[in-house]
């Protein structure tokens, strides 16, 4: 069986596993029925904090709002909007942090006088600086694009130094001796060695992006993503605990779903180099 | 001592310079000061309010480092109970990365919902979730990828797996493990204030920061952020001296790889 | 006497190292002829492999001059003279075996077809026809050895420089190689010169042999090996080959005076 049917057999059975874990938690702590009386009681468990899982699964198709369309439905959209964000800006990221490190390569000064704050920067808390970012710049869109760009800029910048900076002193010597241009040596040497390093950042900034642009979303009062929405059900989640779950769930699923997008990405780009496709 | 000097030099020529131009910018320019305050109002905004920011920077890393220490525990506990069976940690590899792709912040609400929104458990059960994938991941990593070699010397000895284990793959995780303890600094702290903003009890970072926003006084909001900044660098330093006495012998605690 | 591609004065290269400097050459005189194959062979430290970059112009002398092809070492890096082999092939892992070989005319501004061409001419040279579309990982470390060669023909060069080119080898590959490496020079006529440990190496496959001290690096012999060409396996047999191989292990011991030679062909 290929290795990617494996990995997606493998996470299906624990997502599979984690589903019987929950109910089986909910058999032996929830809350009493007509014909089944759990031994103990587990607050955590409760139908309030842990709503079954064929009702978490009803919840989709029911509507989320009184005559509204279907929680499946509004929740689809919602993604798309959120991913739509991320997307935007994880790509403008990714843009400007290889830039970046193709600068800080070529120029030593430049590298000395910045790179200290590239990599302090790694120990900010940059998220929070989204509320603020949020405000300031007021369009919606942007604003939550601009943190998922920042949130991305900065291990693509790390990634791609590294990476630029990886080849064999030797495949650099031999350039010498061709007497290749500067420009010869990055596009035919640096970026492709740089490659591989630039998709593990890439791959952690595609998480990043999509949970920059949920927490972005929560203060600037946009509704129409998933930071809006779980905001909404968590807001009358006593009247509806499963649709904040549906919520979840679908969140889960965009940064899985973008993480998956970023790797097939990376095994059709690096396809052919030995043993370096590895998440 | 002038080679350091050197070096260090540029990065704190920048630093100087961008803190004249943006003082100089925002008076000559009279950008509205909501926008973009002063380095000289920020720094006003951190001494007035300096005991505040103490207590909400201090519970807050309460919060993260409480998350941590409930994260790497687990984590330890399910990358050394797979490390045996090769099988289940390849199994266990590929959702374990699935997982660590989730937006973890958005299970907030939940976690509120279930240890109260005010106990700061809530805030550490959103960290330790965090944190928890990465160490795992990493743990297991370094439990696993040893030198096929060292394993065959040992076997010529006659060692038990037990004492391989002691001895060889617990010593080849330490690098892999202080690497994924440095990340999970940053993130504790990040998932800390994140959680934070959805709500709970109001003296903590997060809290403040969105507070003083909310209400425009961007430049309370800097010196928050700027807190934030400071506990986190902190921390990843004490991680970084921790790992340094503990793996003196390895490259990157020899010569403090940052990039 | 044919003309002497490479034209070596006085050349000295002094490292700094802190404190300490490092005389890897000391005052280096050395003359390589036109379709010549040269060793350079020494004790670890005694500069053949520096000696072998100043003629690439990958370093440059603290003092003294180094001509190739009647040019300076840097104009003739600028012109492509010469191709480089070093211990390790240095292929790149992204690239196919063709492409690998390409990539010189590539940077030289070579066009496609041309490329194309040049490339399977090489590839038939050394031997792997067939293995074009083929990545690098997926070849033995005397195959990737081999491609390596054929990229430093690939565009003509009048000049090889090889460094310790078969030095990861098992000795079988090795010798297979040598006789390779030979038929190779034989069909195109480029100088060779070859840095290597190896004596029996140096002496089957050399016309010259010269020989280096170390610390500092000095020339200390240089031996014509006027062994029956073209060399074979029989060659080894030769009661000559052993003899030479015994005089350059006498000058490795320094049973012969130190001192730099000038080199007739």
């Amino acid at each position: 069986m290929p290795q990617v049917a494996r990995n997606a057999l493998s996470f299906a059975l624990f997502a599979i596993g984690i589903a019987v874990v929950w109910e089986v938690v909910k058999l032996l702590g929830g809350e009493p029925t007509d014909m089944w009386q759990p031994p103990f009681q587990w607050k955590i468990a409760t139908d309030l904090n842990m709503p079954h899982i064929w009702d978490i699964g009803g919840a989709f198709v029911e509507p989320a709002q009184r005559n509204g369309p279907a929680l499946g439905a509004v929740l689809v959209d919602a993604a798309v909007f959120t991913f739509r964000e991320a997307f935007g800006g994880f790509v403008i990221g990714a843009l400007l942090g290889l830039a970046l490190a193709i600068v800080f390569v070529h120029s030593p000064f430049l590298e000395r006088a910045l790179v200290p704050y590239v990599v302090a920067s790694q120990t900010v808390p940059i998220i929070a600086i989204a509320p603020v970012v949020v405000i300031w710049l007021q369009a919606g869109w942007l604003s939550v694009a601009v943190i998922s760009a920042y949130l991305t800029f900065f291990p693509v910048t790390i990634a791609g130094i590294r990476g630029l900076r990886s080849p064999d002193p030797r495949a650099l010597e031999l350039m010498r001796s061709y007497a290749a241009s500067r420009r010869d040596v990055l596009v035919k040497v640096r970026l492709p060695a740089a490659a591989p390093y630039l998709f593990t950042a890439l791959k952690v900034a595609a998480t990043a992006s999509v949970v920059g642009a949920i927490i972005g979303e929560l203060p600037s009062g946009i509704r129409d993503g998933l930071g809006g929405a779980i905001l909404n059900f968590n807001q009358y989640y006593i009247s509806g605990p499963a649709k904040l779950w549906a919520a979840i769930i679908v969140a889960a699923l965009v940064g899985i779903a973008f993480f998956v997008l970023v790797r097939g990405a990376e095994i059709v780009l690096l396809r052919g180099r030995l043993g370096r496709t590895q998440a | 001592m002038s080679s350091r000097l050197r070096q260090y030099a540029p990065a704190v020529a920048v630093f100087i310079g961008v803190l004249v131009l943006w003082e100089l910018a925002v008076r000559v320019l009279s950008i509205q000061q909501f926008l973009l305050p002063r380095p000289t109002a920020i720094a006003a905004a951190f001494a007035e309010h300096f005991e505040e920011l103490v207590v909400v920077g201090r519970n807050t890393l309460v919060e993260a480092v409480g998350g941590l220490a409930i994260g790497a525990a687990a984590a330890f506990a399910v990358a050394f109970a797979t490390a045996r069976w090769a099988t289940a940690s390849r199994a266990l590899l590929p959702f374990a990365i699935a997982a660590n792709s989730v937006p973890i912040i958005a299970f907030a609400p939940i976690m509120n919902n279930w240890f109260g929104i005010l106990n700061p458990l809530s805030k550490m059960m959103v960290v330790a979730v965090l944190v928890f994938f990465p160490i795992m991941i990493n743990t297991l990593r370094g439990l696993t990828l040893v030198d096929q070699s060292s394993l065959e010397l040992m076997r010529s000895y006659a060692a038990s797996e037990r004492e391989i284990f002691t001895k060889v793959r617990i010593p080849n995780a330490l690098p892999y493990i202080f690497t994924a303890l440095k990340v999970s600094a940053t993130l504790s702290l990040i998932g800390a204030i994140v959680a934070e903003y959805f709500g709970g009890s109001q003296s903590v970072l997060g809290q403040f920061i969105i507070t003083e926003a909310a209400f425009f006084r961007f430049a309370n909001a800097w010196a928050a952020i700027i807190v934030a900044s400071a506990v986190s660098i902190a921390f990843f330093g004490t991680i970084l001296a921790v790992e340094r006495v503990t793996i003196p012998w390895h490259a990157s605690a020899r010569h403090g790889d940052a990039t | 006497m044919s003309d002497a591609v490479v034209t070596i004065r006085g050349a000295t290269k002094v490292f700094d190292v802190g404190a300490d400097q490092t005389r890897a050459l000391d005052g280096i005189d050395l003359d390589v002829g036109k379709g010549a194959f040269v060793s350079l062979i020494g004790p670890s430290g005694c500069g053949k492999s520096t000696l072998l970059r100043l003629i690439g112009d990958l370093t440059q002398p603290t003092a003294g001059q180094v001509q190739v092809n009647g040019k300076s070492a840097h104009q003739a890096r600028i012109d492509r003279d010469y191709g480089i082999v070093f211990q390790s092939p240095v292929l790149f892992d992204w690239r196919t075996v063709e492409e690998n070989v390409e990539l010189p005319l590539e940077v030289g501004g070579v066009d496609k077809r041309k490329r194309a061409q040049r490339a399977q001419a090489m590839l038939a040279l050394v031997e792997l026809t067939g293995f074009e579309k083929r990545y690098p990982w997926q070849l033995s470390g005397g195959m990737q050895q081999r491609v390596a060669i054929a990229r430093a023909l690939s565009f003509e060069p009048a000049i090889l420089l090889m460094d310790e080119p078969f030095g990861a080898l098992d000795e079988m590959t090795r010798e297979r190689l040598n006789l390779e490496l030979l038929g190779i020079w034989r069909q195109t006529g480029t100088t060779i010169v070859f840095v290597t440990h190896s004596i029996p190496e140096a002496v089957f496959l050399s016309t010259k042999v010269v020989v280096m001290s170390a610390r500092p690096g000095r020339i200390v012999d240089v031996i014509d090996v006027d062994l029956p060409q073209p060399r074979s396996d029989l060659t080894r047999e030769d009661p000559r080959y052993f003899s030479f191989i015994t005089r350059v292990r006498e000058s490795l011991r320094g049973r012969v005076e130190g001192a730099s030679l000038r080199a007739g062909s």
